[in-house]
């Protein structure tokens, strides 16, 4: 189904402040940042991470270590789904053992890329905590799973789509809700 | 996309498939890092492993790769099995297919029977190793290591030494190799060189020298101590004089240039110790990549096809 | 019992006849043959844009019996011939046991006899058992009613037995049907050595397999004066060897088989078993010297060398899967396709090739029209075609590598001793007793 776009919610600006405003809170929640970790999802959750350690590092934290992690292998609809997922590379490069990890992703939607993407994280070791950072929460869940820290909520109807740009991936930083094509 | 029932060869594979499985490998290289050393991908799905011809090494790596991805694996060792009872392979097929599998992964000693497996079951068949035929995953396996080494095939000079004639490995490398842009030389004594093997694109040398000259990547294959019964060389001393290699005969070779062997090896024979050893060799790392390309290429081929089957 | 063919081209090349003419059947034999015949009583068979040709012989053929029923009958085999077009076929003696005595000689002419069709010519062993040591009891063989001696599917390869044979066999005027292959050079091979043997990494055949011994035996012709015919030539270099020794006046004769002149090596594809047979499909260089070789004379003779095998000898891995090819009935109009409709060799040199050489070759008085002979005639058509379609062959071999293709030509009508055995789009059936 052909999508195009309806409304642009945040521009650059609001994408930076919403950044900004995630890393304030995790900090507020790890006073002692010394045990933290952020990991981010395949695709966007990995550039959104580095820019959340960015200004976490900002802000004073010491160095924060970032991973990202590819969740394909554990999708739940891998044998439903129409195109043969591209596996990427998972690169943590630090011990998840203890850890307080915070999940970084771009939207969360039916909870099942998030389900998915703590058993990958789980097989990797025994974190202390996990929490989890979004940067939209469109609604529609259909896991009992909830963000710790979410940019924007914004509601939808099913039918439409919630796209995240990024310059990084994108060539832009923009939140744009997106409906059918049908033209 | 890898769009195929089965993996029997290389021959006709394309190069976005090779680049396909050898891109979907890199992201399972790390799973033996983990803590829980597999992915859920294949749960559900039941793989055996059909060996006609015992292989340790190949058997376990494919396994490996199975249980890796949690499928349910079935070993099916011919010594052990009807097969001494002297059933056919096809009647072994259809007793096969009545327990439902989703994938068999054949070993046997004829060439083409992978592809005649493929004739009469409906699920996928991956060939490992058939006669002197092919051997698919060890090509991909050989390069995945090279690109891992090298970054890019075109223009990379490969050398393939040894006995290329009864090699399933060599045919698997000849094609595969040269669809992604590799130069590829053989270097043996004529009687262990197939006829006509030129047309397939590669160049003939024989000498040793000459073959390693500039090389990029040379590759020693095994020579079987019983095809000097078939006076296709004089002896082993000969042999290894001619065509083994040593650090002597390396010196021709580009600095940076990696040794590799299929395994298992014949130390004195085709390959001296101080190489296989040494610091250009990479033969280790061939059998760890080994796994992760097998995980690639059961992934791409059972899930993979399974969601485009259903995808309409 | 008259039966009077009428309006058809007979082609004869015994005769030098190729013209519009009627023939006179009187008691299985040929009574006339002359422009608007008419005969009281005679039974009329109009043969208006059809050829009519002298029964065409089939000199290498396995009918598998004794031994081997499970793959063909003489029944089922020479139902098969007569519905190919063939009015006698030479039958090969790698049976079981072989047929390398008078016992076996007289068991299969019985059974040819009481089949009613095609009449069978029985091939007798070179050597005792075909092992290769020594002479089998030719003359009894003979005397008995064998026509030729070959240990088919086994080379002679012991020269000095070779020489043996062909001295001895001139003796008893009867030649030697050699199956030219080294068994050393042959060892485990399973397709022609070359590009296609590299590429499957199948134990290749080399050409020098046959020609070598082809040539070794052309030289044992040159000494012994034998009659030497050398079976299913394959490769270029048979082809030379054959050239020189017509060149220099030697009784060398050879047959060629249509699936060398029509498939190569590229035929195996991907491991398929149809296509496996010995010897094995050769390079298009090969088919080319070949077929050159059947349009300048080289070639004297087209045989099929029909090989059943049962579908669990052929469904198998490559490697296990049994040598041969069914062809008794694609033979004539595979050929009809290949060499007349293309006019690279005309009518007469076609019935040549099917008939009178074969005749020649086995001292036979059939292979002609002339008045007197047997009557057995092959009539053709060469404006239908024939789809080739295995479920349908009166063989029990299914094992065709020509399944699916249609070739210009048909077989439309074939009389053993002047009785119709089979016509087109019928069943065959047998003479009267």
């Amino acid at each position: 189904m052909p999508m195009k776009p309806k409304k642009k919610l945040l521009d650059e600006a609001a994408v930076a402040r919403t950044v900004h405003r995630i890393a304030s809170q995790i900090l507020e929640h790890h006073p002692d940042p010394a045990t933290l970790a952020l990991v981010g999802v395949h695709t966007r959750g990995v550039p959104l991470a580095k820019r959340i350690v960015k200004v976490l590092e900002s802000l004073g934290a010491k160095k924060v270590p970032v991973g990202a992690l590819d969740i394909t292998l554990y999708r739940d609809d891998l044998t439903t789904i129409a195109a043969n997922p591209v596996v990427k590379e998972t690169t943590l490069g630090f011990s998840v053992d203890g850890r307080m990890v915070v999940l970084v992703d771009d939207v969360l939607f039916t909870g099942r890329t998030t389900r998915a993407a703590l058993d990958a994280l789980l097989d990797w070791g025994r974190p202390a905590r996990i929490q989890l950072a979004v940067l939209v929460d469109r609604g529609h869940r259909e896991l009992p799973i909830q963000a710790d820290y979410t940019g924007k909520i914004v509601p939808t109807t099913r039918e439409e789509n919630v796209e995240v740009r990024l310059k990084e991936i994108d060539g832009e930083d923009a939140i744009w809700v997106m409906e059918r094509d049908h033209a | 996309m890898l769009d195929r029932k089965d993996l029997l060869g290389l021959e006709g594979v394309g190069r976005e498939e090779i680049l396909e499985i050898l891109d979907t490998a890199k992201g399972f290289v790390d799973i033996p890092q983990r803590t829980v050393k597999k992915v859920p991908a294949l749960r559900g799905f039941t793989v055996v492993n059909a060996f006609y011809e015992s292989s340790t090494r190949t058997r376990t790596s494919f396994e490996i790769a199975a249980k890796r991805l949690s499928a349910d694996t079935i070993n099916f060792a011919a010594s052990s099995s009807s097969v001494s009872k002297g059933e056919t392979l096809l009647d072994t097929a259809k007793n096969l297919m009545a327990m439902a599998p989703d994938c068999i992964i054949l070993r046997h000693q004829l060439s083409g029977a992978a592809h005649f497996l493929s004739t009469q079951v409906t699920c996928h068949v991956v060939n490992a190793g058939d006669g002197t035929h092919e051997h698919p995953t060890q090509g991909l396996l050989d390069a995945f290591t090279i690109r891992e080494k090298k970054g890019a095939f075109e223009g990379l000079k490969v050398t393939i030494v040894g006995d290329i004639l009864h090699s399933r490995v060599a045919r698997s490398n000849i094609h595969g190799l040269s669809t992604l842009g590799a130069n590829v030389t053989l270097c043996a004594p004529p009687t262990l060189i197939p006829v006509a093997v030129e047309r397939l694109g590669v160049r003939v040398e024989h000498s040793l020298d000459r073959a390693v000259a500039g090389a990029d990547v040379v590759m020693a294959l095994r020579v079987q101590k019983e095809r000097m019964e078939g006076g296709y060389f004089p002896s082993p001393q000969e042999y290894f004089e001619l065509y083994g290699l040593t650090n002597a005969r390396m010196k021709g070779a580009d600095r940076e240039c990696i040794v590799m062997h299929p395994g298992p090896m014949n130390r004195g024979l085709e390959i001296a110790s101080e190489v296989a050893d040494g610091p250009r060799s990479v033969i280790l790392e061939q059998v760890s990549n080994g796994v992760a390309v097998r995980m690639a290429v059961l992934y791409l081929l059972v899930v993979g096809r399974k969601t485009r089957e259903t995808a309409d | 019992m008259k039966l009077l063919i009428k309006n058809g081209r007979v082609v004869d090349p015994v005769q030098g006849i190729d013209d519009t003419l009627d023939l006179l059947v009187e008691d299985g034999r040929i009574a006339r043959m002359g422009e608007r015949l008419a005969e009281k009583g005679a039974e009329v068979l109009d043969c208006v844009g059809l050829v009519v040709c002298p029964g065409f012989i089939d000199m290498h053929v396995h009918l598998r019996e004794p031994g081997y029923e499970y793959k063909e009958t003489i029944l089922t085999g020479t139902r098969a011939a007569v519905a190919g077009g063939f009015t006698a076929v030479a039958c090969m003696p790698n049976t079981d046991p072989p047929c390398d005595n008078e016992a076996v000689v007289r068991f299969i002419l019985k059974k040819a006899q009481e089949a009613g069709y095609a009449r069978v010519l029985p091939v007798g062993c070179v050597t005792k058992g075909r092992r290769g040591a020594e002479l089998a009891e030719l003359g009894s063989m003979a005397a008995s009613g064998a026509v030729a001696f070959s240990d088919d599917g086994s080379c002679v390869f012991n020269p000095i037995l070779m020489r043996r044979a062909l001295e001895y066999s001139r003796g008893l005027q009867r030649p030697i049907l050699q199956h030219a292959e080294d068994p050393a050079l042959f060892s485990n091979g399973q397709v022609h050595e070359g590009l296609v043997s590299t590429r499957l990494g199948l134990k290749g055949i080399p050409s020098a397999c046959e020609s070598s011994v082809a040539g070794r035996d052309i030289e044992l012709a040159a000494l012994t004066g034998g009659g030497l015919h050398l079976c299913h030539l394959s490769t270029a270099a048979s082809m030379d060897h054959i050239r020189r020794a017509k060149a220099a006046g030697l009784a060398v004769t050879c047959e060629a088989t249509p699936h060398h002149l029509l498939l190569t090596e590229e035929a195996v594809g991907a491991y398929d078993t149809r296509m496996k047979v010995n010897p094995p499909l050769r390079t298009e260089a090969d088919r080319r010297a070949l077929l050159a070789a059947v349009v300048d004379g080289t070639v004297d003779c087209i045989a099929t060398d029909h090989a059943p095998h049962h579908p669990d000898e052929k469904e198998i891995e490559f490697g296990l899967a049994a040598f041969g090819m069914v062809g008794l009935e694609t033979a004539v109009p595979a050929m009809l396709d290949l060499l007349v409709k293309s006019k690279l060799v005309p009518m007469s040199r076609f019935v040549e090739l099917f008939a009178a050489n074969p005749a020649r070759i086995l001292g036979l008085p059939s292979g002609t029209l002339k008045k007197d002979a047997e009557a057995d005639i092959t009539i053709l058509s060469l404006k239908h075609s024939t789809a080739v379609a295995p479920d349908k062959f009166h063989t029990m071999g299914r094992n065709t590598p020509f399944q699916g293709r249609r070739f210009a030509g048909r077989v439309e009508r074939t009389l053993v001793a002047g009785h119709t055995c089979y016509a087109a789009g019928k069943a065959p059936e047998p003479r009267p007793r």
